[in-house]
C-alpha cells in the first residue's frame, strides 16, 4: 500500500500540474514540488521502516490484474536491499531535478506534468514485481523523456529524443521477446517467482534469452558499444532531465541486470561473465578516453557517465558479494555525483549560455559557490577517499580482482584516466586566468539553488564516509543471489 | 424459420427507412438531428442484439429444404459470434453518427441517405458474420459495399470524394468478380455452398481437384482480401480514405475491415479448415507483403487521411497473422487466436474511432488534413493532441494502450514453430510504425502553430465522445480482462463446431475403412 501511495503522489501532481488553469499555469512549479517533497519523505520513512538483513521483498502488495490464457499477471509491487536506495535515490533527484526547473517558465504545466510522469515511470520500474508492470512502467518513460528533450532541449534537441526512443525501444523490443519466453517457460510473471525458478523446455535456449535480456538492459546502461545516444541525450537536454536521466534513468539497466539477468539466469550470467567483464572493463576505459576530448561540458560528463557505467557492468560480471555490492553502490554515487555535476553545469549555463570548455575558465572568481560545487562532484567522480564515487570504485575493484584481475587493471586505468579529465576540466572551466567577458554574472542567490546543491555536496559526503548506511541495505539482499549463482 | 432471429437488424433496417423517409417529408429538418435519431437508432439495435447474448447457437434454415435438422445446412447463424459483431457494429455506427453530426450538417445539402446507410452498412457487417453460406455472405458483402460506395461519394461537390468513390466502386466490382468466381469453382468441387457441405465434401474429394481448389481459395482470399484492403489488393484504399467525408472515413477503416474478418474468420475456421494447408501459405504471404508495404508507404505520406489508410494496412497485416495461425494450427489455437484477434479488432476499432473523433473535431475547426497542418496543436488544443497521440501510440503498440495489449496476445497465442518469422516481422513493423506515427506527434509538440491559429474550443459533444474513447483505449491496454473474455465466448461457436465436423468427418473416414479394410 505504501509503495503504491508513493507512485499515486507524483501521477496525481502530473494531472494536476497538467490541468491547471492558464493563468496559474506558473503555479505547476510548486505542485511538482509539493509533491516530489512528499514522495521523498514517503520513501525515506519507507528506508527508515525497512527492516534490513531480512531476506525477501517488503512493503509487498500483490493484486490480480490480467488473466488472459498464458497471461497472468499481478499489480505487484515491492521493495528489497537493493531497489529501497534506489527508491530513495530517485525521489531525491526528483526534488533536485523540480527545484532546477524552477527558472523553466516556457509551457510548464506540460513541463512538470512530464516530469512527474518521468519520475513515476522510474519509480515503477524499481519496485515492480511483475516482469509486464516492470516492462510497462520501463516503455512509460519514453514519453515524457521523448517530449522533455524535444521541447526544452537545446541545439539538435529532436535529434536526440528521437535517437533516444529509437534506441530504447529496439533494446526493449529484445527484452520482450526475453520477457516472455522466461515467463511463459516457468508460467509467472512474478519476478520473486522468477528469481527462484528453474527454466525448461524454453522455446529458444537460455542462453540467447540472456542475450536478449542483456541486450535490453545494456542498451539502458548504456555500454559500449550502444552508447551514442546517450551523449547525444544528454548534451541536448534541458538540466532537470540531464539530472534525471544520469541520475536515475541508467540505473534502470543496472538494476535490471541484477535483478533479472543475474537472478534468473545464473548459470548463463555465470558463462558469459567473462564477457561481461571485457565489455565493461572495455567501457570504462573507451569512455575515459573519449571524455577526454570533449570540448562540451555536458557531453563530457556523458562520456564520463558512460566510462563509470562500465564499472557497473565490471561489477556485476564478477558475480562475487563483493563486486555486485560495489555495482550496486556505484549506481548510487554516480547518481548523486553526476546529479550534482549536471545541476552545476546548469546553472553555468543558465548564467553564460555556453557550455563551451575553451569559452569558460576562472568562473571560480566569478561564481565561487556553483564552482565549490563543480569541484566537488568532480572529485567525487574521479574517486576521491571519503567522497562517494572512491568507496563504490575500491569495492568494485576488490570484488572483481580475484577472478579477473586483468579486468581490474585495465579498468584502473580508467579511474587514472578520470583523475585527468576532471582535474583537467576543473582546471580549464573553474580555475585558470579569470575571463571578464563573464564579469557581473551572479553567484547562485535563488534559494532552491542553494538547497539542491548544498543537498548533494552533504549526499555525496555521506555515502563517501558512512558507505554502511547504504550498504546495510544492498548486502543482505545480495546473499540469495549469491547462493543461486554459487549452487 | 424462426424471423425472430432478425429483431435487431428489423431495428436498424427501419430506423434507417424511417429516417429516410423523415427528410422526405420534412425536408427542412435539422441534420444533425437527424444524427443523433441515428446514434438512438443503433443504441437500439445494440440493445435488441443484447437479448442474444450467450444463448444457445441458432440458425435460419435454407428456404426450400423444409425444417432441415438444426445447425445443419443453415444460412445464418445467430449465436455470440453474431451478437459480438452486432454489438461492435453498432457501436461504431453509434459513433461515427455523432462524429458526423456538425461535419454533415457544414457540408451537405441532404443527410438522411448518410445516416441511413450507415445503419444499413452496419446491417451488411452483421449478416457477413452471420453467414453460413456463401451466396449469403456474398450478398451480405455486397450490401455492406454498396453502402460504402454510395457514403465515400456522399460529398457530390467534392471532386475527390466522387473520384474516390468511383475508383472504390471500379475496383470493388472487379474484385467481387474474383470473389463470385472463386465461389463457384468451390461450388464445382463441392456442389454445395453451405460452410458444413463444403467442409465434408472437400474433405471426400478426390487429389485430382486440388488445382481448381486452390485456384478457388486464392480468388476468395483476394476478393476478401481486397475488402480488407490487404497488399496487394489495397490500392483503393489511400484514395477512398482521402476523398471519402471524414467521419466515413474512420468508418471504412473499422466497419469494413472488422465486417472482413468476421466473414474469413467463419468461413476459413469451419468451410475451408480441412483443407488448410492450401491456403495458409497464402495467407502468410499476404500478411507479410500486407505489413510490410502498409508501414512503408506510410513513413512518406504527407496526407493524414492517407496516413491513416496506410497504417490501417498495416494493422491487417497483423490481423492477417491470426488466420495463418488458424491454418498452421489445431482448433486450441485457432480458438485462443481468434478470442485475440477479436480483442485486437476491438481494441484497434476504438483506436481508430478516438483518433477520428479527434481529427474531425480538428477539422471542423480548420478544414486542413495535412500532417503539417497539425503543427502546434498542442498548444492550440491540447486536449485533442493528447488524444491522437494515445491513439496513434496504442496503434504502434506501445504500452498501456489498447494496441500493446491486444498485439501482445495475438502475436503470444499466433506463435508456432512455422510462424515465428510471420511473428518476428510483426514486431518489426510494429517498430517501423513508430517512425511515422513520431512524426504526426512532432507536429503537434514540437512546432509552434501556424500563424494565425489561436485556442479553439472543441464542441463539447465531441469532446465527451472522444475522451470516452481514449479512456476506452487506456481501459483496454491496462485491463483487457473483460474484452477478451467476451472475445473468447464469442469464437467458441466456431470452433466447436469445428471440433464437430472434425469428428464427424475421423467417423466418416473409420466408417470408410472399415467398410474397405
Amino acid at each position: 500500500m505504501e509503495l503504491t501511495i508513493l507512485l499515486l503522489i507524483p501521477t496525481v501532481a502530473a494531472v494536476v500540474a497538467g490541468l491547471l488553469p492558464q493563468r496559474r499555469e506558473q503555479d505547476a512549479k510548486w505542485v511538482a514540488l509539493l509533491a516530489s517533497v512528499a514522495a521523498l519523505a514517503l520513501s525515506i520513512w519507507l528506508f527508515l521502516d525497512f527492516e534490513t538483513g531480512k531476506e525477501g521483498y517488503q512493503f509487498v502488495q500483490r493484486e490480480d490484474w490480467v488473466d488472459i490464457g498464458a497471461f497472468n499477471l499481478q499489480y505487484a509491487v515491492g521493495v528489497d536491499g537493493i531497489s529501497m536506495p534506489l527508491v530513495v535515490l530517485t525521489t531525491a533527484l526528483t526534488v533536485a531535478a523540480v527545484l532546477v526547473s524552477f527558472s523553466v517558465t516556457m509551457r510548464p504545466r506540460l513541463y512538470y506534468a512530464m516530469l512527474m510522469l518521468l519520475s513515476v515511470s522510474v519509480l515503477g520500474v524499481f519496485i515492480a514485481l511483475d516482469f509486464m508492470l516492470f516492462f510497462l512502467f520501463w516503455e512509460l518513460e519514453l514519453f515524457p523523456m521523448f517530449l522533455l528533450i524535444a521541447i526544452w532541449g537545446s541545439g539538435r534537441r529532436e535529434y536526440s529524443a528521437t535517437k533516444f526512443v529509437l534506441y530504447t525501444i529496439a533494446g526493449s523490443a529484445f527484452m520482450l521477446v526475453g520477457i516472455l519466453v522466461l515467463a511463459f517457460s516457468a508460467n509467472t510473471f512474478d519476478i520473486e517467482q522468477l528469481g527462484q525458478a528453474e527454466f525448461r523446455d524454453t522455446v529458444i535456449p537460455l542462453g540467447w534469452v540472456f542475450f536478449l535480456l542483456f541486450v535490453g538492459f545494456a542498451v539502458k546502461l548504456p555500454i559500449v558499444p550502444v552508447h551514442t545516444w546517450l551523449p547525444d541525450a544528454h548534451g541536448d537536454a534541458p538540466t532537470a532531465v540531464s539530472v534525471m536521466l544520469a541520475g536515475v534513468l541508467l540505473k534502470m539497466g543496472g538494476y535490471g541486470l541484477i535483478r533479472m539477468c543475474v537472478t534468473m539466469l545464473p548459470e548463463q550470467a555465470d558463462d558469459y561473465s567473462v564477457w561481461m567483464v571485457a565489455i565493461g572493463a572495455g567501457s570504462v576505459l573507451y569512455g575515459a578516453f573519449v571524455t577526454l576530448r570533449q570540448t562540451d561540458l555536458k557531453r563530457l560528463i556523458a562520456y564520463s557517465s558512460v566510462s563509470h557505467m562500465g564499472l557497473v557492468l565490471l561489477g556485476i560480471g564478477a558475480m562475487g558479494k563483493t563486486a555486485l555490492m560495489g555495482a550496486t553502490y556505484q549506481m548510487l554515487a554516480h547518481g548523486v555525483i553526476t546529479g550534482l555535476l549536471f545541476v552545476c553545469v546548469g546553472l553555468m549555463y543558465e548564467r553564460t549560455h555556453t557550455r563551451d570548455i575553451a569559452r569558460l575558465g576562472g568562473l571560480a572568481r566569478q561564481m565561487p559557490i556553483i564552482a565549490t560545487g563543480l569541484v566537488f562532484a568532480g572529485f567525487g567522480s574521479l574517486g576521491l577517499p571519503a567522497l562517494a564515487g572512491f568507496v563504490a570504485e575500491i569495492t568494485v575493484f576488490l570484488g572483481a580482482f580475484q577472478r579477473y584481475e586483468w579486468a581490474v587493471l585495465m579498468a584502473i586505468w580508467g579511474a587514472v584516466l578520470s583523475a585527468g579529465y576532471i582535474l583537467w576540466t576543473m582546471q580549464r572551466v573553474v580555475f585558470g586566468p579569470v575571463r571578464h567577458e563573464w564579469d557581473g554574472l551572479s553567484d547562485q542567490k535563488h534559494w532552491w539553488e542553494h538547497t539542491v546543491v548544498a543537498g548533494l555536496v552533504a549526499a555525496v559526503i555521506l555515502l563517501g564516509v558512512y558507505p554502511a548506511l547504504m550498504m546495510d541495505y544492498i548486502g543482505p539482499a545480495l546473499d540469495p543471489i549469491i547462493e543461486r549463482v554459487e549452487s | 424459420m424462426d424471423y425472430k432471429l432478425f429483431i435487431p437488424e428489423y431495428i436498424a433496417g427501419g430506423c434507417a427507412v424511417a429516417i429516410i423517409g423523415l427528410e422526405l417529408f420534412m425536408p427542412k429538418v435539422r441534420r444533425d438531428i437527424l444524427a443523433y435519431l441515428t446514434f438512438f437508432a443503433a443504441l437500439a439495435w445494440g440493445a435488441a442484439s443484447l437479448f442474444f447474448v450467450g444463448s444457445d447457437p441458432k440458425t435460419f434454415p435454407m428456404p426450400g429444404t423444409g425444417g432441415v435438422e438444426e445447425g445443419v445446412a443453415g444460412l445464418i447463424q445467430v449465436d455470440n459470434f453474431t451478437t459480438f459483431f452486432r454489438l461492435l457494429g453498432a457501436g461504431i455506427v453509434a459513433v461515427v453518427a455523432l462524429q458526423s453530426a456538425a461535419y454533415m450538417r457544414d457540408r451537405a445539402q441532404t443527410a438522411s441517405e448518410y445516416y441511413g446507410l450507415l445503419l444499413v452498412a452496419g446491417a451488411g457487417m452483421v449478416y457477413m458474420a452471420a453467414a453460413r453460406e456463401l451466396i449469403t455472405a456474398y450478398i451480405s458483402l455486397e450490401l455492406l459495399s454498396f453502402c460504402l460506395y454510395i457514403l465515400v461519394g456522399y460529398l457530390k461537390k467534392d471532386k475527390l470524394s466522387s473520384e474516390a468513390s468511383l475508383k472504390y466502386i471500379l475496383l470493388g466490382a472487379f474484385s467481387s468478380a474474383m470473389l463470385l468466381y472463386g465461389i463457384s469453382l468451390i461450388y464445382g468441387v463441392t456442389g454445395t455452398t453451405t460452410y458444413d457441405g463444403i467442409a465434408a465434401a472437400l474433405s471426400e474429394r478426390g487429389s485430382d481437384t486440388d488445382p481448381a481448389v486452390v485456384v478457388g481459395f486464392v480468388l476468395i482470399l483476394a476478393g476478401v482480401g481486397f475488402k480488407v484492403s490487404a497488399a496487394p489488393f489495397h490500392m483503393w484504399a489511400p484514395d477512398a480514405y482521402q476523398g471519402a467525408p471524414l467521419p466515413i472515413t474512420g468508418f471504412l477503416s473499422t466497419l469494413s475491415k472488422a465486417a472482413g474478418f468476421a466473414l474469413v474468420l467463419r468461413l476459413f475456421s469451419s468451410a475451408f479448415t480441412t483443407d488448410a494447408e492450401m491456403w495458409r501459405w497464402a495467407v502468410s504471404v499476404l500478411a507479410a507483403a500486407t505489413m510490410l508495404i502498409g508501414n512503408l508507404v506510410a513513413i512518406q505520406q504527407t496526407n493524414l487521411k492517407r496516413l491513416v489508410a496506410y497504417s490501417s494496412i498495416g494493422q491487417v497485416g497483423y490481423m492477417l497473422i491470426v488466420i495463418a495461425a488458424i491454418g498452421y494450427g489445431d482448433a486450441e489455437v485457432g480458438r485462443d487466436a481468434s478470442a485475440a484477434l477479436l480483442l485486437h479488432i476491438v481494441g484497434y476499432v476504438v483506436s481508430t474511432l478516438a483518433l477520428f473523433s479527434a481529427l474531425t473535431a480538428y477539422y471542423n475547426k480548420t478544414g486542413d488534413d495535412s500532417i503539417e497542418g497539425l503543427r502546434g496543436l498542442s498548444e492550440t488544443q491540447p486536449f485533442l493532441a493528447l488524444v491522437i497521440t494515445i491513439s496513434l501510440f496504442s496503434f504502434a503498440g506501445l504500452p498501456f494502450f489498447a494496441g500493446f495489449a491486444t498485439k501482445l496476445l495475438m502475436f503470444q497465442a499466433a506463435t508456432s514453430t512455422e510462424l515465428l518469422w510471420l511473428i518476428g516481422l510483426g514486431v518489426l513493423n510494429s517498430f517501423i510504425s513508430l517512425y511515422y506515427y513520431l512524426m504526426v506527434m512532432r507536429q503537434m509538440y514540437l512546432f509552434d502553430p501556424m500563424a494565425g491559429l489561436k485556442r479553439f474550443s472543441v464542441n463539447p459533444l465531441l469532446m465527451v465522445l472522444t475522451a470516452g474513447l481514449a479512456a476506452g483505449i487506456v481501459f483496454i491496454g491496462v485491463y483487457p480482462g473483460p474484452v477478451f473474455e467476451g472475445a473468447e465466448r464469442a469464437t467458441n461457436p466456431l470452433f466447436d463446431r469445428g471440433a464437430d465436423i472434425a469428428s464427424t468427418i475421423a467417423g466418416g473416414n473409420e466408417d470408410a475403412q472399415a467398410r474397405n479394410p
